[in-house]
């Protein structure tokens, strides 16, 4: 898998409104590669649910968006990254309907259900960095 | 910060959401919504999401919250006109909206309520 169509594009999380631009921006995204609607609509669900995640449990952080290819086809990548405090336990975390907080702990592993490629990279201290891929057909 | 606004007609609120709601917005609409029903006593509340794009986690723990809200106050809540591809999503996303009602339109919605309180008098 490569980037194709260009450099990414990198967007800073650090408030709730920036939940909603990077939602716009993997919509921009998701329709450049021409994705069904309801695969924009899932990619965009799955991006908000981790900016969130990125904003509220992260500290804040970063998005990184861009078009990818494996040859044939094209899909969209979406990475989230912060410096927070890490998952201790990936396993729990990822499990439906546990939430640390008061959430309803869908977010990751419903967007994992939402997307093609997952993946979760924690370190306890050091950060958290997730990243999805969405292909086109 | 955008606020959505509130509308009273014949007794019932109606929110129709039109711009990306951002955490905060979600927040200030709950609250607003209450101060509004207690105010104006409205039977009431529908929904309109025949705008919104995406109903993640967040907003779709906010009709939950408005439905038992509006329940406190002897009202109900209807969400209406929800997209084809939200509808699909948010199952794959494993959210369900609990016991919050919801119609096809703003017209079923209207008329679910009516209904309602025709049947209460
Ligand atoms: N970026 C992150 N850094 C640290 N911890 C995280 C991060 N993302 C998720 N977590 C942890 O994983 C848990 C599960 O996350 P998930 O998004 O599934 O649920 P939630 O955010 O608690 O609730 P919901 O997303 O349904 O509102 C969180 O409660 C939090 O403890
Ligand atoms: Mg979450």
């Amino acid at each position: 898998m490569t980037a194709a169509g260009g450099e990414p594009e990198e967007l800073p999380i650090a408030g709730d409104d920036d939940v909603v631009r990077v939602r716009q921006l993997v919509r921009t995204y998701a329709q450049r590669v021409k994705l069904s609607l309801v695969n924009q609509t899932k990619l965009v669900t799955a991006a908000s649910e981790l900016a969130r995640n990125t904003l509220v449990y992260g500290g804040g952080g970063v998005a990184r968006i861009e078009v990818v290819t494996d040859g044939v086809r094209q899909g969209v990548r979406a990475v989230f990254h912060d410096d927070g405090p890490g998952i201790p336990d990936v396993t729990l975390a990822l499990a439906d309907g546990w939430s640390s907080g008061s959430g309803l702990g869908l977010g990751l592993s419903g967007s994992r259900r939402l997307v093609d490629e997952f993946d979760l990279d924690t370190e306890v201290g050091r950060g958290t960095t997730v990243t999805v891929v969405k292909w086109r057909g | 910060m955008e606020r959505v606004p509130i509308l009273e007609i014949g007794g019932v609120l109606l929110v129709s959401i039109q711009i990306d709601l951002q955490d905060q917005t979600v927040l200030a609409l709950q609250e607003d919504l209450a101060q509004r029903i207690s105010d104006t006593g409205a039977h009431g509340v529908v929904i309109d999401i025949s705008g919104v794009e995406i109903v993640d986690s967040f907003i779709g723990r906010m009709f939950a919250t408005i439905a038992s809200l509006s329940r406190l106050f002897d009202a109900t809540t209807v969400v209406v006109g929800m997209r084809p591809a939200v509808a699909i999503t948010l199952v794959e996303l494993g959210l369900t909206l609990g016991d919050v009602r919801t119609a096809l339109n703003l017209e079923r919605g209207l008329k679910i309520l009516g209904e309602q309180r025709r049947g209460r008098r």
